[in-house]
């Protein structure tokens, strides 16, 4: 965009953010006609009104207008924070402008004016030469900037300062005994008490769906690569439904079989009359479902790094007299620990976001991700206890991300050489074939049962209670529709939620995409001063658990400046930034693998990033596209733990509906509803990749692997 | 015209390019030369406008461009890898800088066509760039370039991926559009052969900086110092003492040793000399002074055979005609040197 449309299009939406739209949310006043009471607006409009003239007549004002504007966007924030309701109204602001004063939450008028702040910020330092001179790149990176800072470091912010909050008075004591709380760290269980801290519980989870998860994805791979086995395609199909369930649908699965009333139960009771029992519920029961559904994600890790390993090593490690057996262990094995230790910590790092899981099947073995939700949502609101525990809960998984990326981040990459590796992978021991074979078949056998059982039991009466008959009742109660004289009458229970989660997935998937695959190009291909800290920055959001984020978006947007609780808006906002770091993984791997002289002999001829962007860049990333896409949707269908937050009557989500009628008993009709969303949700993925591009979605795969809770 | 003023681009700690200085006239072919990494590309890149220099002022005609992005400069480059759209035709790669530049659709594609056909690649517009040979595609790179009549010509490395004889075809005939067309061009190659073949002036550059600028033959018979004589085609130096001798040749004496030989340019005194191999003679005509000297190796190598000779100036490699009688290994000769270089 040339600079000095950019500073038209920054005028015009300062001026009607002035008039006609209205400046607070819920009124209609416009601006203008607020300015005689408003002081405290003043400051901040000036600002930008000369920012906004500067930008017009000033064609080399560079530092000037990023000086003007700058202070107007802090000035504009500030006074929304500061003068919010009467009741938090900052000591300072009612020293100000009068005790008592308040104002209502931004709306359109104020939205305006924060888009206008930014273009000029963006064109002040394109003018000035920052950004290579280039309007297109300053605007992708300042508006990247500032909403990255707006909506995840100013909410995250915002409930962790709550941890020093107590009664409305600041303490660091508070934080500190709020952290170190034996809810969290207590260690009664050794000492023949009946609980442990809630910390021990999540750490211990985690290591072992880790451990496990590892294990059988690596039996699996080594069935598949080595086993010699003709028809291994089983193992991939099995391994990409849990890339598109709902992550508490292996529960409901699992309560089916083994609860009170279940399947497995049942036929335990009658035929050796072992009791019935609750054993599901609690730490076997959400382990269970855990490696469930992280072992096929580990099995993709581990039969990729196997794949890596050259067979000539092993052949060289043949020929010099090393029997099979040896050859595993002396170079199989070692040049797989990368690949290992990978798998291991993502599966850590799974279990620490799960929260459907531990929501559906804990019962008394409680989690750091269902603890902050019930100190949230419990019978008691205790925001600081919640941040307390979400300090906790973010730290460990900072730790493990930044573990992982010391340790295997960068060996990942090692892949076989563009020279073709004509030898046969070494076959596996015969002992180690029959273990693996033992270990994988029950498995694989053991996941398509439970994926069975949620088809299955949609169509019978009550899967949970053992009650065979088939009907089509479930679907009747979620899905009714009627003809009326109106029209089509949606009846059935679920399309309210079905439409909004739709709606939301909808939209929020190719803002997603699109905003994900624009940073990836800033940061591969253009040079500038913070771009780092920026690309860390944006990578980060990725490690945040669900559970924190939904904490933080609720208690940061339930307030005036940005009082979006409630809305679709705050779903949609909640998933963008959530989702948008897999499009960037996704996009920067995408260019790396095109040639950087392409964008610059587009330079050369004449297009400026803008039309290097549309005519050479996205054509060439309509794969990395499809696959950012596809993922922001699924993830937008399946995740519960943020949006459980978020939700309202009004704007109601799937899976939040499943987790209610699961919690209300109605295990059958939470079965019927998610087996319809699986079934969408592949038609979604077969649409996307039909119609945005000829992506094939094998290709798929490498994105969701990175998928952190849901 | 393009010029340097006192340019230097910093990459965090290397200086790339280190404090440049030169004009380079309008219509002339001037390439850049030197050992990898000296800054070749780079200097070539501050004039596209796709780095900035980190300090100093470029000027293109009379223009400063110092901060003018590439997409400003109508400055054509044809990169290493031709860098071809992959997904679009010949022809629409062709056009592209014209759509760009906002000239309507179909007429863009017809001089495209045109340009194609200047270059003979007349038929081969609906092809997808993949399935053109190396050599097509390089000349799709140019086509795209020209069609923009741009007012500067980059090349970088353009024949590096093509073999021998195709080579030298491609190589005149970017010197004879660049005659025709009267473009500046600016071309980096770090094979001196191909520089001297090509161009009116070339640089030599040594990390980053230049080491030398003027014509081809200037560079090859009066080099400034053993670097860019030892770059311009291989150099035997070697130190002594020069004093005038009779006949226009000077009299040279190392240790109790002395001989005659031509110069290339004035010079008395203690000196070094840059000696090419292929004006050492190993058989001297009886009643001659030479260098004592022992043939340690001897290698044909089709039409010529090689020499490493010990001598007391130290070890020489010399070349000879394979048309002249072989000397062998081991045995002792009398060296000669037809032409010297003092060195500055
Ligand atoms: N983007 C960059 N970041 C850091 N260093 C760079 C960058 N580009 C070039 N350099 C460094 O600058 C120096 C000059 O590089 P340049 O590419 O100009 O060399 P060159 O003369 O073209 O070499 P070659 O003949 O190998 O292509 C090298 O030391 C190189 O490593
Ligand atoms: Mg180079």
């Amino acid at each position: 965009m040339s600079s000095v449309r950019l500073a038209w299009a920054a005028a015009l939406v300062f001026a009607v953010a002035l008039f006609p739209l209205p400046w607070y949310a819920g009124r209609s006043t416009a601006a203008l006609f607020l300015l005689h009471d408003r002081p405290w607006l003043w400051p901040g409009l000036a600002c930008l009104a000369a920012a906004a003239v500067t930008a017009l007549v000033v064609p080399r004002s560079g530092r000037w207008l990023v000086a003007l504007a700058g202070a107007a966007l802090v000035l504009l924030l500030l006074q929304g924070i500061a003068i919010g309701l009467p009741t938090t109204t900052w000591p300072i602001a009612a020293a100000l402008f009068g005790t008592g004063i308040g104002q209502p939450a931004f709306g359109l008028g104020a939205a305006s004016a924060i888009v206008a702040a930014t273009l000029l910020i963006a064109l002040g330092f394109a003018r000035a030469r920052a950004f290579n001179a280039d309007t297109t790149v300053a605007l992708i990176a300042v508006a990247g900037g500032i909403s990255l800072g707006l909506f995840v470091f100013l909410p995250l912010l915002r409930v962790l300062l709550d941890v020093f909050v107590e009664a409305g008075r600041f303490s660091v004591a508070v934080a500190l005994d709020r952290l170190a709380a034996a809810e969290a760290w207590g260690l009664a269980c050794l000492a023949g008490g009946v609980r442990c801290g809630v910390v021990w519980n999540t750490l211990l989870l985690a290591t072992l769906t880790g451990v496990l998860s590892t294990l059988l994805g690596l039996a699996l791979a080594l069935l598949e690569t080595r086993g010699g086995l003709a028809r291994t395609g089983v193992f991939r199909a099995l391994a990409v439904l849990p890339l598109i369930t709902p992550p508490f649908v292996v529960s409901l699965s699992l309560i089916v079989l083994f609860g009170r009333t279940g399947i497995v139960t049942t036929i335990l009771w009658e035929l050796f009359d072992i009791p019935r029992t609750r054993w599901i519920y609690g730490l076997p029961g959400v382990l269970l479902a855990q490696v469930l559904s992280q072992t096929p994600i580990a099995f993709l890790l581990l039969s990729a790094g196997l794949r890596a390993i050259a067979p000539s090593l092993e052949e060289a490690a043949a020929t010099m007299g090393a029997r099979p057996a040896r050859v595993f262990a002396t170079v199989t094995l070692p040049l797989l620990r990368p690949a290992l230790a990978n798998a291991a910590l993502l599966g850590f790092v799974e279990s620490l976001g799960d929260f459907g899981n531990p929501l559906v099947l804990g019962g008394e073995f409680d989690v750091l991700a269902t603890r902050i939700f019930f100190a949230i949502a419990g019978a008691r609101h205790e925001p600081g206890r919640a941040a307390a525990l979400a300090i906790l809960l973010l730290g460990l998984t900072l730790g493990a991300f930044w573990l992982q990326e010391r340790w295997v981040g960068r060996r990942q990459y090692t892949t076989i050489a563009g020279k073709g590796d004509a030898g046969i992978p070494a076959p596996l021991p015969v002992g180690l074939h029959r273990l693996v074979s033992a270990l994988a078949w029950p498995w694989a056998a053991f996941t398509a049962i439970v994926y069975a059982i949620i088809l299955f039991g949609a169509f019978v009466h009550d899967i949970g209670r053992f009650d065979l008959t088939f009907t089509w009742r479930h679907f009747i109660e979620g899905f009714a529709i009627e003809r009326s004289d109106f029209g089509l009458h949606f009846r059935g229970a679920a399309w309210d939620s079905l439409f909004t989660t739709l709606e939301v997935a909808a939209i929020s998937a190719p803002i997603t995409a699109f905003v994900g695959i624009l940073l990836a190009w800033l940061f591969a291909r253009t040079s500038f001063r913070g771009k780092s800290t920026l690309e860390f920055v944006t990578l980060l959001t990725f490690a945040i658990p669900g559970t924190v984020v939904g904490v933080a978006y609720v208690t940061a947007f339930n307030v005036p400046p940005l009082e979006i609780t409630g809305t679709g808006l705050i779903l949609i906002l909640c998933f963008v930034f959530r989702n948008m770091p897999v499009g960037v993984r996704g996009g920067l791997a995408a260019l790396a693998q095109i040639d950087r002289s392409l964008d610059e002999a587009s330079a050369t001829m004449g297009a400026d990033a803008a039309t290097t962007l549309r005519r050479v860049v996205l054509p060439l990333l309509r794969p990395a596209i499809v696959a950012a896409l596809a993922y922001a949707f699924v993830q937008a269908m399946t995740a519960v733990s943020a949006v459980i937050f978020l939700v309202s009557a009004r704007h109601n989500m799937a899976t939040v509906y499943i987790v209610g009628r699961v919690e209300a008993g109605e295990i059958s009709l939470a079965i019927a509803y998610s087996s319809v969303l699986i079934v969408l949700m592949l038609v979604v993925i077969l649409v996307i990749d039909r119609v945005v591009g000829a992506a094939r979605l094998g290709r798929r795969t490498a994105a969701p692997l990175l998928r952190v809770g849901a | 015209m393009i010029r340097f003023d006192s340019v230097s681009k910093v990459f965090g700690a290397t200086r790339a390019v280190d404090r440049v200085s030169f004009t380079l006239a309008e219509g002339t072919l001037t390439t850049l030369l030197g050992p990898s990494g000296c800054g070749k590309t780079t200097t070539l890149r501050l004039i596209a406008g796709l780095e900035l220099p980190t300090e100093g002022r470029i000027e293109i005609e009379g223009r400063d461009v110092t901060a003018m992005p590439a997409a400003e400069r109508r400055v054509a480059m044809v990169f290493q890898s031709y860098a071809l759209f992959p997904h679009m035709s010949v022809r629409e790669n062709v056009a592209y800088g014209l759509i760009v530049g906002g000239m309507a659709k179909r007429a863009a594609l017809a001089r495209a066509e045109e340009m194609l056909d200047t270059l003979g690649l007349a038929g081969l517009g609906d092809r997808q760039p993949s399935a053109l040979s190396g050599g097509q595609q390089q000349r799709v790179a140019v086509a795209r370039a020209l069609v923009l009549r741009p007012r500067v010509l980059l090349f970088d490395e353009p024949l590096s991926n093509l073999d021998a004889r195709l080579r030298r075809r491609v190589r005149e005939d970017i010197r004879d559009l660049q005659r025709r067309l009267g473009l500046t061009v600016v071309y980096v190659t770090h094979d001196q052969a191909e520089a001297l073949a090509v161009s009116d002036v070339v640089v030599v550059m040594r990390e980053g900086r230049i080491a030398q600028i003027g014509s081809p033959r200037d560079l090859y018979e009066s080099p400034a110092d053993p670097f860019v004589a030892d770059f311009m085609g291989e150099a035997n130096v070697i130190e002594g003492e020069l004093s005038p001798g009779r006949d226009g040749l000077a009299r040279l004496a190392i240790g109790n040793h002395t001989l005659d030989v031509a110069l290339t340019r004035q010079a008395v005194g203690r000196v070094r000399l840059a000696i090419r191999p292929e004006a050492i003679r190993l058989a001297l005509p009886d009643g001659e002074a030479g260098l004592p000297g022992t043939v340690q190796r001897a290698v044909f190598v089709g039409a010529h055979i090689e020499y490493e000779i010990d001598t007391p100036a130290g070890q020489l490699f010399a070349t000879a005609p394979s048309t002249e009688p072989p000397v062998s290994a081991g045995a002792t000769v009398f060296v000669g040197f037809r032409r010297a270089i003092p060195l500055g």
